[in-house]
Parts: structure tokens; sequence; C-alpha cells
């Protein structure tokens, strides 16, 4: 057992022992380091001003990976290391390309989010060595907002920077290896009286706390957890960290299936899953934005049991199997038998999400993934719809269809469903399950839809699936790689 | 400035200096800002002992306040102080237009659900908040008015109505071959600065106080915070380096905080701070005015507007604010490029039990083109022609068509040259064609396409607020400090001064350092509003630095014996005769000779006047004109869309910094098209905002921009009247450029019924309003 927190700020080493379980990146860094290049915007992982960038070991390489740091809790930062603004300049004083490059174009106007545009930038720019193309910017700046440029000088820059002469020396050269010198097998536990960050190195480990600890709340990215300290100001007495656990954001190819850890990032699985799904790849690009991608897992947008968490109405259709675990054992079950009501899913206590089973499509079939959001980008779903249909000799031979936003849990359309199987896969069936879909769904009118609207749009999907299943030339999106729309 | 190595030093011949006017010089603070090092008032080191203030706010939108127990506010942790409406020892208001109606805390009676009614004040700012929700308030409900619909019965209006008319309109429209009528409803929008509301006081010697403010209008913060204290004026300075955005959103929002700052700090001796969190903010502070504007018009056969009446009902909220000019300018703004022959355009700023509504770029304006171009757009439908020729048709010029609603006579239209300039740039009737071509083929994506003007008025309407004032004093080392009224807020004010500055005593701009904004450096200011920040305050400089270079000039005269047009400022150096001598040897040489190198400098829009009660004046001292085509493509299944092409060509006149204003260009039109796209309020049946944070609150992301941005400033434009070196307001014209994005999704959703039906999209279009306007088109004509 580990009493300190050890991490990277820049070059400095920081140890940290009674660190408030909840404190955040950002708050540590402005109130605690004085470091107040990184601003609060929103307090919630929505508008990117507080971006920094946070490198971690993989392997024996360090990922730069840009990040929320208003909802990150500092004590997550373990083994970590955290780059601000600040850090950038040459030692000369001499502004990093990413920052010359804003400058030149006129990039900022009020300034006040340009620290967060400049650390997303820098995490692209380190990413890659080579200028990304337009929707990869689009897409590495998609959790940036401004309200001056209307971002096309932010853009032109993220094309300057690569024209720019780049830093003379790597500053953080040496960084593995000090990373990798943080790197332990032990439990780390932090906080003071009876409120403790805990964050185990193995499952086993993990599953002994909970055993200890069955109240203690489970955070991965905290991307929602974080709000419930910055918006409701909730206390959470005992904290799980997952981020430390060896092997648990694995995702493995089992031949017929993947197997998905439960903490494998949005941006760890985006590639395995899209490369089996497309479309589902595609949904998964529309989560959040890159910087709630690079810390929010598959097991915690399941484990939450959101109604309009994304992913698991993907994993219903796909017809994905659910594994949780405990210290006494493992138990599996159809990820849609998890969701039982608002706000209550079948996990016990002492029991943790630890993997996703997501099998391989079968040959035939079809599957389509569509979200509805006022705007494209980091956006929550007012209705995500996933559909995955097998037509064999123009009869649907399965239909498996799930929908986000329009119930209390994330739901299959079972009337609608029936309403297709067996059916000549044509236009008339497919009217007759979109009239069908109004028995199974009753939504709600909130801020991001009515229910008229949601019913309607929810319908018009069943449309857009058949289009898109019977008119190989039909347009039918807006955005995304629309290349994978008859894959 | 003075952070930044470039060139041109003293001594080196340079043929020009370093930003002069027209060139494009980069924002002041760029290193800055990219660097994290530019401060924002959350940003300053905080002096020893602060205490971190905190709003407790009303959960009912309308109720009688039975009582409040703050016991248990009181004895939290790290609780210093707790202040109610009973501590403020002056007046407990923070209306902005004197009218008593928004008071700092309320006491008895609530107006709004989250309308503050106590502060509290704790060690750290995560106490304060803890605390704040501490508070046991029991209300006695009142009938909330929540919608316009109720504000229409309830019938209670925040502030005098106006109405403009010109000719005897109902006839007219009555006359008319034809005629038409309808109502459209315009949504509001959230400011969305990315810094916060924030102040933070300092208490000072006797009943003196220090505010840092981020406001866009430091002497109306000065002037409220005196109220409040029951101090004199004189014992209150504001300060402001920077704002993070403001967008109107901090003319006179940041009232409230800086009072409780400076309340908090005055009762406990200590400095205060105040900066809600940004769901707080959201829900406390007003927004852009969502409007019904009910038009009728007369036209004939081709098109020609005939005759138009407008009025326009406006959610105020609970208080006046600045809903009387904000409604008033609406009625200034709906004709936009259009000559009405008879017009009656009358405003109905209603009461509601929501957060008092306020300045947002454009300040009406936006709304009362809105409904223009509906009109327009009816008027096109209707007559079935291109709604771009209806525009054409319609537009200021030829005989006799050039007086406003408002009785003043456009001098300067050059709306038909610009949009027949744009029309040809973006291959406008080409593409329209292949436009109607795609969408005849019945996919289920179909194609828009929509070209609007702008045509917007500059000055405040309060004709009074069209003064500044500026101060320069030049330093014995050739260096220039520089003083001015207006507030920095992103658009580049500070850097576009101080290019006049320099321009004037030809110097290199990094010899010009700009200061804070502060009451105490140039009083009685304006609020950096109304798109007049560089026009006022450039004016204001360039005058106090004429005044030194005058007493320069004088020197030289007689110190060297040669007549004064032998005098010339050259870039970094003054030709004298036959010598040239650097412009700091001359201002050493004038100290010597105890010339005095300080000045105040002040400015006055000439022409302007303005008789609300008539209806008549010369409100405006000019206008700027632009103009946008958009192409968007429409999924006809859910109503979402993607905006592919915009071209903007936009009047900037002779520009002071054409890459500023290309920042403003492109900005203001990005703004413009989320207000009437995918921005959305929305209230629950409680009388809460339910959007009031980024998460539920969507505004343009980085790829909404559209795909092909083509943004022109006019070329070798100039300003007819004389600005500040010919140059034009560019800060809110741009906004109601995205005009053009809603008009081109009405073209695309047209497109289901043949473009028969004109589609009545009530802004925001979000894609739940399009997918409903092609719902209702598919059930008028299938497809």
């Amino acid at each position: 057992m580990r009493d300190r927190v050890r991490f990277l700020l820049g070059n400095e080493t920081r140890e940290l022992a009674e660190v408030d379980p909840t404190l955040t990146v950002l708050d540590w860094l402005r109130l605690d380091e004085r470091k107040t290049g990184t601003k609060e915007g929103c307090a919630e992982g929505d508008c990117g001003a507080c971006t920094v960038v946070v490198g971690r070991l993989d392997g024996d390489v360090v990922r730069y990976e840009a990040v929320n740091a208003c909802i990150r809790f500092v004590a997550t930062l373990d083994g970590c290391q955290v780059l601000t603004v600040e850090h950038l300049r040459e030692p000369d004083g001499a502004l990093h390309p990413v920052q010359q490059a804003m400058v030149d174009c006129h990039g900022s106007q009020c300034g006040f989010c340009t620290p967060g545009f400049v650390m997303s930038m820098f995490a692209l720019y380190q990413g890659s060595d080579e200028a990304p193309s337009g929707s990869q910017v689009d897409d590495a700046l998609a959790g940036n907002l401004c309200r001056c440029t209307g971002y096309t000088p932010i853009v032109a820059a993220a094309g300057r920077m690569y024209e720019l002469q780049g830093p003379a020396a790597d500053r953080f050269a040496g960084v593995a290896e000090r990373l990798a010198a943080l790197r332990d097998g032990e439990t780390l536990r932090v906080g003071a009286a009876g409120r403790w960050f805990l964050a185990p190195a193995t499952v086993e480990a993990f599953a002994e706390l909970l055993a200890e600890y069955p109240n203690a709340r489970i955070v991965s990215g905290a991307t929602d957890v974080g709000l419930w300290v910055t918006k409701f100001q909730r206390v959470l007495d005992v904290v799980v960290y997952t981020g430390r656990i060896q092997g648990f954001r694995d995702v493995r190819d089992t031949g017929d299936a993947l197997k998905i850890s439960a903490g494998a990032t949005y941006t760890d699985i985006i590639g395995p899953v899209g490369a089996l799904y497309p479309d589902f790849g595609e949904l998964i690009r529309r989560i959040g934005a890159v910087q709630v991608r690079n810390v929010g897992t598959i097991g915690g947008n399941i484990a939450n049991g959101s109604p309009i968490g994304d992913t698991p109405p993907a994993l219903i259709a796909a017809g994905a199997t659910l594994v949780l675990r405990s210290s006494e054992g493992r138990r599996s079950m159809p990820i849609e038998d998890f969701f039982i009501d608002y706000g209550k899913q079948d996990r016990r206590a002492g029991e943790f999400v630890e993997s996703v089973i997501l099998p391989k499509p079968a040959p035939g079939t079809r599957f389509r993934a569509y979200k509805i959001t006022k705007r494209f980008d980091q956006d929550i779903s007012a209705v995500c719809a996933c559909f995955s249909v097998r037509i064999d000799g123009g009869v649907v031979a399965e239909a498996r269809i799930a929908f986000g936003g329009m119930a209390a849990t994330p739901k299959r359309a079972t009337h609608a469903e029936k309403a297709l199987i067996g059916e000549s896969w044509d236009e008339a069936t497919v009217r007759r399950a979109m009239v069908a879909l109004s028995q199974d769904f009753t939504p709600l009118t909130d801020w991001r839809a009515s229910a008229a609207y949601r019913i309607t749009v929810a319908a018009n999907l069943l449309m857009k699936l058949y289009v898109e299943t019977t008119d190989p030339d039909a347009d039918t999106r807006l955005v995304g790689d629309r290349r994978l729309v008859h894959a | 400035m003075p952070d930044v190595p470039e060139s041109g030093s003293e001594g080196i011949i340079a043929e020009r200096i370093s930003g002069a006017v027209h060139s494009d010089r980069r924002h002041d603070s760029a290193h800055k800002h990219v660097t994290g090092e530019a401060v924002y008032i959350d940003d300053i080191r905080e002096p020893a002992g602060l205490l971190h203030v905190y709003l407790g706010l009303s959960d009912r939108p309308h109720a009688k306040l039975v009582s409040l127990d703050l016991s248990k506010v009181e004895t939290a942790p790290g609780v210093v102080r707790v202040i109610t409406a009973a501590d403020v020892p002056g007046v407990n208001d923070v209306s902005c237009m004197g009218r008593h109606d928004e008071p700092l805390f309320a006491d008895d009676l609530i107006e709004y659900a989250g309308q503050p009614l106590f502060a509290v004040a704790a060690e750290t700012r995560e106490q304060a908040r803890r605390a704040a929700r501490q508070a046991v308030a029991v209300y006695e409900d009142r009938e909330p008015v929540l919608t316009l619909d109720k504000a229409r019965d309830a019938a209670i209006v925040v502030f005098p109505p106006m109405t403009l008319r010109r000719g005897d309109a109902e006839a007219a429209i009555a006359e008319a071959p034809r005629r038409l009528e309808g109502r459209i409803a315009i949504g509001g929008q959230d400011h969305f600065y990315l810094e916060g509301q924030i102040a933070m006081a300092i208490p000072g010697e006797d009943d003196e106080v220090l505010v840092h403010s981020s406001t866009q209008h430091p002497s109306e913060v000065q002037h409220i915070v005196a109220h409040v204290l029951h101090v004199p004026a004189n014992a209150v300075s504001v300060e402001v380096r920077r704002m993070g955005g403001a967008f109107g959103g901090k003319e006179t929002q940041a009232n409230l905080f800086a009072a409780t700052a400076a309340l908090v700090a005055k009762k406990t001796g200590r400095a205060a701070k105040l900066r809600p969190d940004r769901d707080d903010d959201m829900v406390i502070t007003g927004k852009r005015h969502d409007f019904e504007v009910d038009y009728r018009v007369g036209f004939d056969d081709d098109g020609v507007i005939k005759g138009v009446e407008f009025l326009f009902a406006a959610r105020c909220g609970f208080a006046a604010d600045l809903s009387g000019p904000v409604t008033d300018r609406a009625l200034f703004h709906c004709d936009n490029t259009y000559f009405y022959e008879a017009v009656t355009a009358s405003s109905l700023p209603l009461k509601t039990n929501t957060v008092s509504n306020t300045a947002f770029r454009g300040f009406g304006g936006p709304q009362g083109m809105v409904a223009a171009e509906r009109v327009i757009e009816e008027v096109a439908y209707a007559v079935g022609k291109d709604p771009l020729e209806i525009r054409k048709l319609n537009f200021y010029g030829g005989e006799g068509r050039d007086l406003t609603p408002y009785h003043q006579t456009v001098e300067d239209n050059i709306a038909p040259e610009l949009v027949a300039d744009l029309e040809a740039r973006c291959d406008y009737q080409v593409r329209r064609a292949a436009i109607r071509e795609h969408n005849a083929k019945g996919g289920w994506l179909r194609k828009g396409i929509a070209l609007t003007p702008v045509k917007f008025g500059i000055s405040f309407t309060a004709t009074q607020y069209n003064q500044a004032g500026a101060l320069v004093h030049v330093y014995t080392d050739g260096t220039v400090h520089l003083n001015h009224g207006g507030t920095e807020m992103g658009q580049g004010l500070y850097v576009k001064v101080a290019q006049v500055v320099a321009e004037e005593f030809q110097i290199d701009i990094e010899k010009v350092r700009v200061t804070a904004t502060t009451t105490g450096k140039v009083p009685n200011t304006s609020a950096t509003a109304a798109s007049s920040g560089a026009d006022l305050n450039g004016k204001a400089a360039q005058n106090a630095a004429a005044t030194i270079k005058e007493r320069l000039i004088a020197f030289a005269v007689e110190n060297w014996g040669v007549p004064r047009e032998q005098i010339v400022f050259l870039p970094n150096r003054v030709r004298i005769g036959n010598q040239e001598i650097p412009f700091g040897d001359l201002v050493r040489t004038a100290y010597m000779a105890r010339v005095q190198l300080s000045s105040t400098g002040f400015y006055k829009t000439p022409e302007i006047h303005w008789d609300r009660a008539a209806g008549r004046g010369k409100p405006f001292y000019y206008f700027s004109y632009g103009a946008a085509a958009a192409e968007v493509t429409v999924d006809t299944l859910t109503g979402e869309y993607r905006v592919d092409r915009v071209d903007i060509l936009h009047d900037v006149g002779h520009s002071l910094n054409p890459a500023l204003d290309r920042g403003q260009v492109e900005g203001g039109f990005i703004q413009g098209m989320g207000w009437l796209t995918m921005e959305e309020l929305w209230w629950d049946l409680r009388g809460h905002l339910r959007t009031h944070a980024p998460s539920t609150y969507k505004i343009p992301a980085c790829g909404d921009r559209p795909r092909i941005f083509n943004v022109d400033l006019l070329e070798n434009g100039r300003n007819r009247k004389d600005t500040i070196y010919r140059s034009k307001a560019v800060g809110e014209p741009p906004l109601m450029l995205g005009m053009s994005v809603l008009h081109a999704i009405s073209d695309a959703v047209a497109s289901v019924a043949g473009h028969t039906v004109c589609p009545r999209i009530d802004p925001p279009a979000t894609p739940e309003k399009v997918l409903a306007a092609i719902e209702a088109l598919r059930a008028l004509k299938p497809a």
C-alpha cells in the first residue's frame, strides 16, 4: 500500500499525501500550484478551456493525451506526466510552434479558450509528425469551444504549426524512464479521515478492495462522476479508481469476438470496434470529444446505466455479453439484461464490470448506428438508434434494434423487431415497423428534444436503415466517413 | 507592444512604422493568450485574507418570500459573513436605467427562478458554494408569467413601447394587389462568454473600494457600486484589463457581481471575490431577447412591398434592463436593406417571470432583420420567385426610395452593388440551378442556398453615449502610455487604438503601451458596445495624441525657428527644417523646455439626434453593410443539416486592421449562425432554465463552421463619414450574416413541396424544428 500520489508536473516530480480524493486537477493547478494559465470555462468537461495534456506510459512509450482538467481528479495522475500551457515555451522563451502558429494566424481573440486550444493542438502535434487531415483537426478540436473566432484561424494554425521549425530538443526526453520508475504493483491509498482514494494495480486487488468497501464509488474517466463533484458538490467518501489496473484496458480478439476490458477508453476501442462495425466506430467518434474519449471507458458507459449513454444501444444491437466480477467470481449476461430501470442496474455490491464480449458480425449482417443531436460533435444523444439486421433472400432473418434516449434505460424495440422478422425487406414492412415503434416507446420531452420529435425521428431512422441497405447509391449521411455507410 | 521584441527600435530609419493603421497587426495580447500569461480577473494574485463569495438563489419564478432562514448558512464551515437586502447601506438596486426594478437581493417579491436572495462569504469558494445551498426559504407562490403568450395577456411592459411610422401602412396594405400576414417566433441566445462573470473587490481607506470587474461598462459598475454602498462615485474605482469574451453579456450584467463583491469587501474589510459557476452564471444573467413578431405586408405581383406592419413582442424578463433600447433597435432594423413605401412598426417589451434579458451583439437589430427577411421570404413564395430577386426589388435606392421608417435618409447605401458583387463572386445563380437539379432527383438529402444582406446602423441610439475620452502620456524616453474608456473583450480594441496613436505620432506600436481601463483615468465612459469602441475611443485617443503633437510642433517652431510646415513626423523621427531627429529626442528637448507631454482627448459623434416620442431623427451616423451566401444540405429524415459553403462580402470601410476585422466577421457570422440554428434556450414548466451549461446549451463547435468558407472584406472600402481613418464599425454587423444559413435551410426544406410553400421555420432551426417543417410540407404534398 502506497500513501502518496506521484507524478510529474512538467519535468518536476510531485508527491502528494493526504490529497482530497475528488480534488480536481484544475483546482490543484490553479489554487495549489498557482498555475493560472489553465482556465475554468464550465467545470463539466464540455468547453475545453481547462484542457491539459497528460502523458501516460503505454508499454514503454509515453502517450500524450488531451484531457479536461476540470473533471479529472488529481490523484488519477499517479504515474503520469501532466503538461499545461505554461510548459510549452522553450527555455529561451521562444514560443512552441503550436503557440507561434496561433499568434501568426490570429487564432486568439479574447484568449480565454486559447490555452485549452493550444493544449489540444499540442497533443495533436505530439501525436503526429505530419499535418493531419481537415477532419482529424476538426475532431481534435471538437472538445474546445471558442465563442470569438468562429474557429477558422485556429484550424489554420493547426496546419501552420507543422510548417514552423520544431523545438530544438525534446525537453521531455527521458520521461518514459521516469514514469516507468514511478510504476509499482502497490495499491495506492491516499486521503484522510475516512475519505480515501484507492487505486489498485491488479484486477485481483480491485476485487478485494470492493469486497472491503462495497459502497465505494468506482471511478474510471470521471466524465460523469466529475460533475457530481463540480456541479452537485457531492461528497464521495471512498473512490476506487480503475486507471492503474494492469490489463484493464486490453482489447483482445478471441476469434469470434472482441473481448473488451471495462477500463478500455473510447480512444482505445474506436479502432478495433470500428473495424468490425464501422458505424459503431463512427458512433464512438461522436461520444464527447477527444478529451472525454481519452479517459471515458466502455465499462463506465455501461455501469453508469444512463439512458443516454451511446455504447449500450450499439452493444445491445450487436448482441454483446457483459461480464461482471467480484471477489466471489464472475457472472455474465446479455447486456440488455443489465439495465433494469432508471438508475438501477443488475450490479451487486462488491461487483464490477470486468469486460464486454462483442461478437463479430455474422455474415450478411447489416449494422447501423445513428446519433441524433442538436450539434454533431460533443453532444449528448436525443436519440441513439442502433440496428443489426440480417436479410436472407429478401426476408428479414434477424433484427435486433436498440435505442437510447427513448426510455428510462437503453432498450430494445421488440415490437418493431417483431414487425420485421420473417417479413420481406420492403418499404411496406418498414412502414409497419415504424408504426410498431410507437408501441415500444413513450419518450420524454426535455431540452434535447420533444417526445414527438423523438418518436418521429426514431421511426424515420428505420427508413434510413432501409434506404441504406437497399439503395447503394443513396446519399444519406451528413457527417462521418460516408464511405462506410454501405459497408 | 512592449512585451514583444519586434522590429523598429529607435534610430533605425524605417519607411513605415510597425503597427500603422490599416495593417494586419496581431492582437496585443496574442503572445500572452497562447502562453497562459494573460491575466484575467480570476488569475490576479489574491490579496491575503481574501473572502470568496457565493450567491444563494431563488427556486421559484414568482413568489412572495415569506421567510428566509439563513442560520445553517451562517454556521456552515468557513463562513465569515452572510449578506441580504437588509445589509445594503445604499440602494438595493442594480438596474442600469435607474428604474429601480432590479434588486441586488430580492427581499420580498421574487420575480424569476434563480434570482439572488443573499450572498455568503467564506474562506474558500468551495465553502461559500456549499453554504449557499443551506438556506431554507419559504415561498408563497404566485402565478408566474413564463411565456410570451401569457405575457401578452398580462400586458405589463417593462419600458414604454415605441412606434415608428412613415406613411399609412394600413391603407397601403389594404390597397396593395396582394397581402399576407404571419408570425415569426425568434429564439433568444446565451452569450456563452468563455470567462464567466467575476468581480474582485479590494477595500480601501475611508469609503474607498477598488473593484476588478469583468465588465464592458466600468463607469456603470462604478455608479452601481456607489449607489449600493451609499458612497460618492469618487470613492469607487473600477478596473478591467481584459474580459474573456462579453458579447453584450457584460454591459449591465456585471453590476450585480461587482456590487456584491464590493459590499462584502466593505462589510468585512477583506478583499472579496465572486465567481459563479457556469450553470449559475447562465441562470442568473440575462440573454438575447426572444421575440414574436407579427407582420402584415401588402405587395404587388412583382413582389414590391407597398406597405408593411410589424409588432415586435419581446420577452424582457422581470425588469427593464436594456429592453427599451433593445426593442427600439429591433424596430430600427425592421427594414434591413429594404425601402418600405409605408410602414408601421411597434414594440411590445413585455414583462415575464424569467431572467431580465439584456444586450447581446446586435442589440435587437438581429431580430428586426430576421423579421424583415421572413417578410421577404413570404413575398417571394407568394409570387413564385427566388427570395434574392425580391430582395433586390425592394432595396433602398432609386427616386424617393431612401427614407427609413425613422425618417433618416440612407445616404451611403451600397447594398445593391455589394450584393451583386457577392452574387457574382460566389456563382450564386449557377449553383442555385445545380441545387434545384439535385433536389429534383428526390433524394433524402436536400440542398438549399440563400443570399442575405445586412445593413446595420452605427451609433448608440441614446445620443449621450456617443462620446469617449482618452488619456495619453508621452514619457521622456519616447514611449507612450495610452488609456481610454473602451474595454478589451477580445475584439482587439486596445491594439486598434494603439495603432491610431502610433500612427499619429509616427512611432512604432511597440512604443505604445495600453493600460487597463479604469474609471480613475478616463471618467464617465460609455459602455464598449454598439460596435462603437474603435470609432469613439480611436477618435478620442487621436485627439489626445494630436494635442500633444501640436504642442511639440509649436515647441519645435519656436525652438528651431522653422516654419511649421517644415516640421514633419516621419517614422520614429521628426524632420525639423533640414534635420531629422529621433522622436524621443524631440520629446526630451520639449520636456527640458517645460512642454506638457500629457493630454486627455475627447470625441463626440457629430450629426446624430433622435426624438423617440416622434419616431424621427438621425439616430445613426452611418451604416455598415455586408452580405452572405450560404449553401446547406438537410437530411429530410432527421432534420439535421450541414453548412457546405458560405461566401461573405463585408464592408468595414478602410479597415484599421483587416486581420482583426476578418476575425470579427468570421466569428460574428458563426455566432449568428449558432443563434439561428442550434442554440436553444429551454425553460421547464416551473420556470427553470434547463439549458444552463455547454452540456445542454450547444454553441457551434469547430466542425460546424462551413466546409468552404470564403470571407472577403470589401476592397477599397471607405467610410463616407469622417470616422477614424475612414474605417467602419465591425463588432455587431457580421452576426446578422448568419441569417443566410437559416434561409438556406428553409430553401432546402421547401424543396420537399416543390418550393410552393414558405416553410416558415422559426429560429433556432434545430433539427427538431427543421424536421417538423419538413413533415408539415410532406403532409401538404407527399414527396
